[in-house]
């Protein structure tokens, strides 16, 4: 009885939360499984049931029809492409470039603190607002890379799209591989902030005597980062890893900074279009008997990818990891 | 390999303190003994420990191993093992790789590695759990491997600090026996910190006795205790610890009130007078010189630990041991007790040195 009450009151303090995790968590996740397998899904006509014809029926009937129009006609396979090199790129480059930075903060004395702060800073500031001084800094005519390419040389490249002309006269034009870049440094240098404050803290919850006890031991300061640092740091690792792999997935806002909602840069629409942009823009912009669909598919699809990567991260870091 | 301080001394200075945690430390440590530093919390041991491992760079002064300066040496060139108090064991490797960890940093031959590893933990009987993880030991395995991985690279130097404090009661006598045994069986110069007299005496082949970044006695443990330089040492080494009381000297007499307990050559003065708890003699007639009264007697085995009541005394009971055979001794009563003369320390009372 005594217990039966308190599951009650425990139930009705997190009745809130749950409410509205249902309403806009849950529900819409289990909806978009289901429409996944809805041919020609017109979201007007919710609750005309199947038939024939969807611009009077919600459905005309189930099965993997979305799925494979997805993979068979249009550029999704394009754009789940680059979301994979976003990820396999972006990931492991900020997890090691975070680590090393934080171990050179933590080793520093003076200034620390500011150099913390220095280093916090983009995490605060807003990602459009990064994104349009990125794209300010990459323009193909006045941008400080390409004034920087001039200074030491260079032929300036057109990041962004613009006329652009070599000095033989032949015009440069944005190529993948160069939007990709610009948007893999974007990437990466909005991840270091937030990666880098959750290894300092590990670093700084480190015992030093370890460090004393290396140093007894006649370890080199390689040898420490990567036999007493790194392990200690474990946990904190495979976190960062495991969330920015998810994150890195689900990328978008980045795009869409750096290049508008065309996701390319100017004259070449989708060129860095993501999955999650595909799923925005079936949603939003397609047909309204195939969008819906479509976009549902896809994101099933992502999540398919983003549980087995999750999984493979877990499985490692159970292996790797020394709480 | 014998260890040689000069005028050792640490100065910790912050804005608007200083503090001398080890002070013109001067002494020799013999090669291949046994030496506790002793003190209570606060005297510097540990820095002085931490100063020789080379963790912390002395202000001024300089340590010799044998002839060579290792003053300015870093921890990994001086030859050194050093065993933390918490032991510090890499948690995420196993006891195999924990011991092996200083070899590899040495660049020594993976199979010469392993056999040394091996050697040195059967040395200190852990070779069973060399696949195991720290947090898989009992606190006394934990210590024996922080002793294996400081030994394994053959360091000229053993240093232990506070070894025992982690450790119950029971394995600590177990323990220290065993880092005796280990160091007679290596011959390895250990030195070892500590606040536990008993613990330091022992084991120690010597003891050095600290308070206030200050040396105050050197000596073989016996040695000490029986010929405290000062009330300082003297109250520091024994248990149940000296019995403290005020004093004075007339006409070449020892007094505690107007019991004159002992006789002296020093002149009159106020002293202060420290005697050990088996210092003194109850007859069964109750003769003596020294008068107090009986609080409470607690029988323990062989001996009758007795607490009695003098107002001279320091604190307000003393506590004094004699044979269980004596059968006047009864609470409450009021009797006199002889005091054995090598058993009684006469102490300047404002140096607080031995007077006699």
């Amino acid at each position: 009885m005594e217990v039966g009450k308190k599951q009650y009151k425990a139930w009705l303090y997190l009745a809130p939360t749950l409410i509205l995790l249902i309403i806009f968590t849950i529900y819409p996740l289990i909806n978009t499984f289901i429409i996944a397998f809805k041919e020609n899904y017109n979201y007007l006509n919710i609750g005309y049931g199947k038939g024939p014809d969807s611009t009077e029926y919600e459905f005309s009937s189930w099965g993997l029809a979305n799925f494979k129009a997805i993979f068979t006609k249009g550029d999704f396979l394009q754009y789940l492409k680059t979301t994979m090199i976003i990820v396999f790129v972006s990931v492991p480059i900020s997890v090691v470039l975070s680590l090393i930075i934080a171990i050179a903060l933590n080793s520093i004395k003076a200034l620390q603190k500011f150099y913390q702060t220095v280093f916090f800073m983009p995490y605060v500031t807003n990602t459009i607002a990064i994104g349009m001084v990125f794209s300010v800094m990459f323009a193909t005519h006045g941008g400080l890379i390409n004034n920087l390419i001039k200074v030491f040389g260079g032929q300036p490249q057109n990041w962004l799209g613009g006329d652009l002309m070599d000095s033989a006269g032949n015009s440069l034009y944005p190529s993948y591989w160069k939007s990709m870049l610009v948007l893999l440094t974007y990437i990466t240098w909005n991840a270091l902030p937030f990666k880098i404050l959750i290894l300092l803290s590990g670093l700084q919850s480190i015992d030093k005597q370890y460090y004393q006890a290396a140093q007894i031991d006649g370890a080199n300061k390689m040898r420490i980062a990567l036999r007493i640092t790194v392990p200690l740091l474990s946990p904190q690792i495979a976190y960062l890893t495991i969330t920015s792999f998810i994150g890195a997935f689900k990328e978008y806002s980045s795009v869409v900074a750096i290049f508008g909602n065309q996701a390319g840069p100017k004259g070449y629409r989708r060129q860095m279009a993501t999955v999650v942009w595909y799923v925005y823009d079936r949603m939003k912009t397609s047909d309204m008997t195939k969008g819906m669909g479509y976009a549902a598919a896809a994101a099933v699809v992502l999540f398919v990818i983003i549980m087995f990567f999750t999984a493979i991260n877990s499985w490692v870091s159970n292996k790797r990891v020394h709480y | 390999m014998d260890i040689r301080l000069v005028n050792l001394t640490k100065v910790f200075a912050d804005k608007d303190s200083e503090v001398r945690a080890v002070d013109n430390l001067d002494t020799v440590i013999p090669s291949g003994k046994l030496i506790g530093l002793l003190g209570p919390s606060g005297c510097g041991k540990s820095t002085t420990l931490y100063m020789i491992a080379g963790l912390l760079n002395p202000t001024e002064g300089q340590i010799f191993f044998g002839n060579a300066d290792v003053t300015q040496l870093p921890p990994e060139k001086r030859g050194i093992g050093l065993v933390f108090q918490n032991y510090a064991l890499y948690p995420h490797m196993t006891v195999k790789q924990n011991i092996l960890f200083p070899l590899q940093n040495l660049k020594v031959p993976k199979a010469e590695a392993l056999q040394r590893a091996q050697k040195v933990a059967d040395l200190v009987a852990i070779g069973s759990l060399m696949n195991r993880k720290p947090k898989q030991l009992s606190g006394g395995q934990q210590q024996r491997v922080a002793i294996a991985r400081a030994l394994v690279k053959n360091p000229d130097v053993l240093l232990l600090d506070e070894p025992l404090s982690n450790l119950d009661a029971r394995l600590r006598l177990q323990t220290r026996e065993e880092i005796k045994r280990i160091q007679r069986e290596t011959g390895i110069t250990t030195i070892f910190v500590t606040h536990d007299q008993e613990e330091a005496m022992s084991i120690s082949d010597e003891i050095i006795v600290m308070k206030d970044g200050v040396a105050q006695q050197k000596g073989a443990p016996q040695e000490v205790y029986n010929n405290p330089v000062n009330l300082f040492v003297a109250k520091f080494l024994g248990t149940p610890p000296i019995n403290v009381f005020k004093g004075y000297i007339k006409d070449g007499g020892v007094y505690i009130g107007e019991d004159r307990i002992l006789e002296t050559e020093l002149p009159e003065q106020e002293v202060t007078i420290g005697i050990r708890p088996e210092g003194f003699e109850v007859n069964e007639d109750g003769t003596g010189d020294f008068t107090f009264k009986i609080k409470l007697v607690e029988y323990i085995g062989r001996d009758k630990s007795v607490v009695a009541e003098n107002e001279y005394c320091e604190s307000p009971t003393f506590r004094f041991i004699v044979d269980a055979d004596i059968k006047n001794i009864v609470d409450g009563r009021v009797i006199k007790a002889k005091i054995k003369p090598h058993k009684c320390f006469i102490f300047d009372k404002l140096t607080e040195k031995r007077l006699q």
